[in-house]
């Protein structure tokens, strides 16, 4: 077995391993949440309730219309990004120019519906979702027995996160949003349709969710308090990173998932608490965050 | 118009009688459990209100120090055997002397940063009293008794205790009042409206905030004293950030910056909870859609529209 | 909180009983009602263990008995206590303040050790059936309360006990960080040293919210310990065997609080040869088997555990118990009724004859069961072989080592 200082190195990277793939989940939803923060300005505290309506979804696609994994990966990011669409449409595009506290708590509200709605039907003990034939079975990681769907999960994540960094930084439709949150009037009158654009943001951001909803099903199983769990860890990354940061978030998000692992293996009962302790500390001495502009 | 007692005007006078009438009358026909619990979120809500309403500061955490407030107030009562009315105090003075220390990392950034600031502190304590053994973990502090008040006066009988949790209200409502009519609180508003205007008059601006922080958590952590001794326990429950969502909705609903406003809105959401309680998730469910009907349709709150149509501050 | 429709309807009807008082004087013929609140786990982990169907035990105990009730009838509310020790304890103050006299099942030992502090407190009478905590029988007991089905301390002696004799020696815990994980793997730990075995460690993780015990499960099997021990139950025992499945843990699992409603869940191909612990089981004998066959049709999708068991067994000895007793003494004075309910042998379908001890210890045998091969299991919900029956003397604690308060050494 390698060692270092003392420490078996085994268990470590174990523990590094597994933190690495909740990293992938925290990257995910970061990155929707800083899309929809950077681009419209409003924090979605619906974000971890949209995250659970994925994973639901997908649950309802397979136990209902016998709608399997990989279909479903597409399908419940569409119909959740769709019901993101119309509440934008209809209670968040009003609130643009009012304080970011009332954004907050109109999404905090949306949240509790979603998420009461959701414990009604089916309590909160959570509905099994199996993993896809196709991702069933282990790798053998040398220190530790991986199942490999916690493997797929961290690929796709990474996969994901850098295509939605890409298309925002590198290409025209990446460049025409950046520009409307910068001057909206001017890009409107560029003969851009602003509203749209920023309600398919909205969309496309609550579709992440979604995806990420999906994803998880298997790792943590359909549970209507999912969402409320993370999200107060995801807003941490996404104010830790520097909100609006897209990169910032990624980063953050994996690199999170990282420290509560070895946390895990250091001092278990902290690993909850220690996004806290960091992101007080990055407030106090960056402001902005880790790659945010500063004001 | 402008006649005041005590600094309040005659609409408000009228408004207090009517509220102290109520808590007269409402035992005989109310459970006075019930009616305790809704007066400890209602002095909760007003200590938040200070903050949030006179000084414009969204603490996104404060159930930290209500909750705090219930463990010491619980432990003091079960393991040292404190008279009730020091348990209060406490419970209290816990919570101040952590708003202290909290509120200065916290102000120190404004706006949302303020708010996502206080909820990390408000985690980190969640923490604390999941890993410190006094809190007893998920069990929490349990059967707790009721110590008498001073020494003296038993408050086993629900009616005795109820009489003092309305004392103890009353004098955290009065105080609250005071606070805001004072020159001190007058600064808080002026500090509210345009905080750069206020430094450039020369107000140090930090220590005015800081001050309303730890009054603020001071009157919460005596609320949540209350509490415990109320029900004979201290739980998690009181420490998580849904509880700190919960009385941000209480204030809001019955109107942000209002003297009577977090008082009805505790009323109000407790009485929700109360009766939709037996139908699973409806308590959750109705929050959310007040919270969404507050934000859309009258962002004044119940108390705050009110006082515009009738022209008086309630 | 979270009230039943019924003790709400009550509540909101108190104000206008305050007011109609001589009304309701006058009209005293009726009998009086006995009501008995059934408070447990209705959404969360503990749902199929406790939840609906021990409600409709509770209720199939009452209409049994309906025809024997002298000049009282008895009224059945349940509410859900969120596996919260505040909210449990809250509803159980207001319950009692309103009338009710029996509150039956409480699973969770953080909740049931609230609540028998209340029930102490109103005079009322609480019999457990759902939680485990050894201590309502031991420091935490009281002469109000009575602890019906099982307990940490049976449960450590018959499966960790088996676990230890055939060669599990050291050991891992995954505990359920609250009073009933703690005291399980405590009460465990005493045994498996008793029998110079050792424990490696423990993880206790925060209950309840937990679903993914990945890491916890790294830690048992880097700890060398040839057994993991599962000091938790009901949702959260299925997460953990399936993901030690899931990781290839090659350990063996001992699953020290399971419940047959807990093998339906996780199925016999991942659950064969698990050895458990039950005081009850539907396909015991003809008496059992008879009484599962009444309770399917208000319960079909979930059979009875033992859990569901003690709350029909616990509802009928108090109905009896009020009936020799009468139920004015009965509804006066819960300290009364409980000792009256020790004093009187203990008889049903579901647990045969038994007893109640001094110190509140419900004495009946306990079964040490495995589960069966999916090819051995004939038909629906056929899923135990008895491998060892402890008769009531050598199944509990004994009743010094307790420490209860009520007995005097």
């Amino acid at each position: 077995m390698l060692m270092v200082f003392g420490y078996n190195l085994g268990p470590i990277l174990g523990q590094g391993v597994l933190g690495v793939v909740n990293g992938a989940f925290y990257a995910l939803l970061s990155l929707g949440l800083a899309v929809i923060f950077g681009l419209l300005n409003i924090i979605n505290f619906a974000h971890g309730a949209l995250y659970m309506l994925g994973a639901v979804v997908a649950w309802f696609l397979l136990n209902y219309l016998g709608i399997g994994y990989w279909p479903s990966l597409f399908i419940a990011p569409v119909i959740v990004g769709a019901f993101g669409v119309l509440l934008e449409r209809t209670m968040i595009s009003k609130l643009y120019k009012l304080d970011h506290l009332y954004g907050l708590l109109l999404t905090f509200g949306i949240a509790l519906i979603v998420e009461g709605l959701a414990r009604n039907q089916f309590g909160s003990s959570g509905l099994p979702y199996s993993v896809p034939e196709s991702l069933r079975g282990a790798t053998r990681l040398g220190f530790m027995i991986m199942p490999t769907y916690r493997l797929w999960v961290v690929v796709a994540s990474f996969v994901i996160c850098i295509t939605t960094w890409l298309v925002l930084e590198k290409t025209p439709i990446g460049a025409t949003l950046r520009a409307a949150t910068e001057n909206a009037a001017l890009v409107q009158s560029f003969g851009v349709n602003v509203p749209r654009l920023v309600m398919l943001t909205y969309g496309a951001g609550v579709a992440l969710a979604a995806l990420a909803g999906v994803m998880a099903a298997p790792v943590y199983s359909v549970n209507p308090n999912m969402g409320s769990d993370v999200i107060i860890v995801v807003f941490a990354v996404v104010v830790i990173g520097g909100m609006g940061s897209i990169l910032g978030s990624i980063l953050t998000g994996f690199g999170l998932g990282l420290l509560e692992g070895f946390t895990k293996f250091l001092y278990p009962e902290a690993s909850g608490v220690v996004v806290f302790v960091l992101m007080i500390v990055v407030l106090l001495t960056r402001p902005a965050g880790l790659f945010g502009k500063a004001s | 118009m402008n006649t005041t007692i005590w600094g309040f005007s005659r609409p408000q006078v009228v408004a207090l009688l009517v509220m102290i009438a109520l808590f007269v009358v409402a035992p005989m026909v109310v459970y006075p459990v019930f009616l305790m619990k809704v007066l400890c979120f209602a002095l909760f809500a007003c200590a938040f209100n200070l903050l949030i309403g006179y000084a414009g500061l969204l603490s996104f955490g404060h159930s930290a120090y209500f909750g705090m407030g219930c463990y010491l107030a619980a432990y003091g009562a079960k393991h040292w055997g404190l008279s009730a009315e020091l348990c209060v105090l406490l419970g209290g003075s816990v919570a101040a002397v952590m708003g202290l220390v909290f509120g200065a990392i916290a102000i120190r950034r404004q706006g949302i940063y303020f708010s996502m600031i206080t909820l990390a502190l408000a985690q980190f304590t969640y923490f604390i009293c999941t890993q410190m053994s006094f809190t007893g973990g998920e069990d929490g502090i349990q059967q707790v008794p009721r110590p008498a008040v001073l020494g003296l006066l038993p408050l086993d009988n629900d009616m005795a205790i109820y009489w003092m949790v309305v004392g103890v209200f009353l004098l955290g409502f009065f105080g609250i009042f005071r606070i805001i009519h004072s020159p001190f609180g007058q600064v808080l508003k002026a500090i509210r409206e345009n905080e750069q205007r206020a430094i450039s008059l020369g107000y140090r601006v930090e220590q005015y905030k800081l001050m309303a922080f730890v009054l603020s958590t001071f009157i919460a952590g005596a609320a949540g004293g209350m509490k415990s001794l109320v029900f004979g326990i201290a739980t998690l429950s009181d420490v998580t950030w849904q509880a700190s969502g919960t009385i941000v909705l209480t204030t809001l609903l019955g109107g942000l910056g209002t003297i009577f406003g977090p008082v009805v809105g505790a009323v109000i959401v407790n009485t929700l909870e109360f009766y939709l309680a037996p139908f699973g998730s409806w308590v959750t469910i109705t929050q959310g859609v007040i919270f969404v009907a507050c934000v859309m349709v009258f962002r004044r709150g119940v108390i705050g529209e009110l006082g515009a149509k009738l022209k008086v501050a309630l | 909180m979270e009230i039943s429709r019924r003790s709400l309807l009550g509540s909101a009807a108190l104000g206008t009983a305050a007011a109609a008082l001589p009304l309701s004087r006058a009209r005293a013929q009726a009998k009086p009602v006995i009501k008995i609140g059934v408070l447990n786990d209705q959404s969360g982990p503990y749902r199929d263990t406790g939840g609906l169907t021990s409600v409709e035990c509770a209720k199939m105990a009452v209409a049994e008995f309906s025809a024997q009730m002298s000049g009282y009838t008895v009224e059945v509310l349940s509410a859900d206590h969120q596996n919260k020790p505040d909210v449990g304890a809250g509803i159980a103050r207001q319950w009692y303040d309103q009338g009710v006299d029996l509150i039956l099942d409480v699973p969770n030992s953080g909740v049931a050790l609230a609540v028998a502090g209340v029930a102490k407190e109103k005079n009322k009478v609480h019999v457990n059936s759902g939680a485990a905590t050894s201590d309502l029988t031991g420091p935490a007991c009281n002469g109000n309360i009575i602890q019906w089905t099982y307990d940490t301390w049976m449960l450590a002696q018959s499966t960790g006990g088996a676990t230890v004799k055939a060669g599990g020696d050291t050991w891992y815990f995954i505990t359920a960080d609250y009073t009933f994980g703690h005291k399980l793997e405590s009460d465990t730990t005493t045994l498996i040293k008793a029998a110079h075995g050792s424990v490696k460690g423990s993880s206790s993780y925060p209950f309840p919210g937990t679903t993914d015990f990945s890491s916890y499960l790294l830690q048992a099997q880097n700890s060398g310990a040839k057994v993991l021990g599962l000091a938790n139950a009901g949702g959260d025992t299925i997460n953990s065997i399936k993901q030690a499945k899931e990781f290839g843990l090659t350990m063996d699992i001992a699953a020290l609080l399971m419940f047959i409603t807990d093998v339906n869940a996780l199925g016999l191909e991942v659950a064969q040869g698990l050895h458990l612990t039950e005081s009850f089981y539907w396909d015991m004998n003809d008496r059992t088997r008879a009484f599962t066959k009444r309770l399917l049709p208000r319960s079909p999708d979930n059979y009875p555990n033992m859990d569901h068991a003690g709350v029909y067994a616990s509802a009928l000895h108090y109905m009896k118990t009020v009936n020799k007793m009468g139920v004015a003494a009965a509804r006066a004075d819960g300290k009364a009724a409980v000792a009256a309910m020790k004093a009187l042998p203990t008889e049903d379908d579901c647990f045969g004859k038994g007893s109640i001890r001094a110190d509140g210890r419900g004495m009946f045998h306990s079964y040490l069961f495995q589960v069966k091969k999916p090819s051995e299991s004939k038909g629906k919900w056929d899923y135990y072989k008895l491998v060892q029956d402890s008769d009531p003397e050598h199944a509990w604690r004994p009743l010094a080592d307790g420490h209860c308060p009520l007995i005097k050494s």
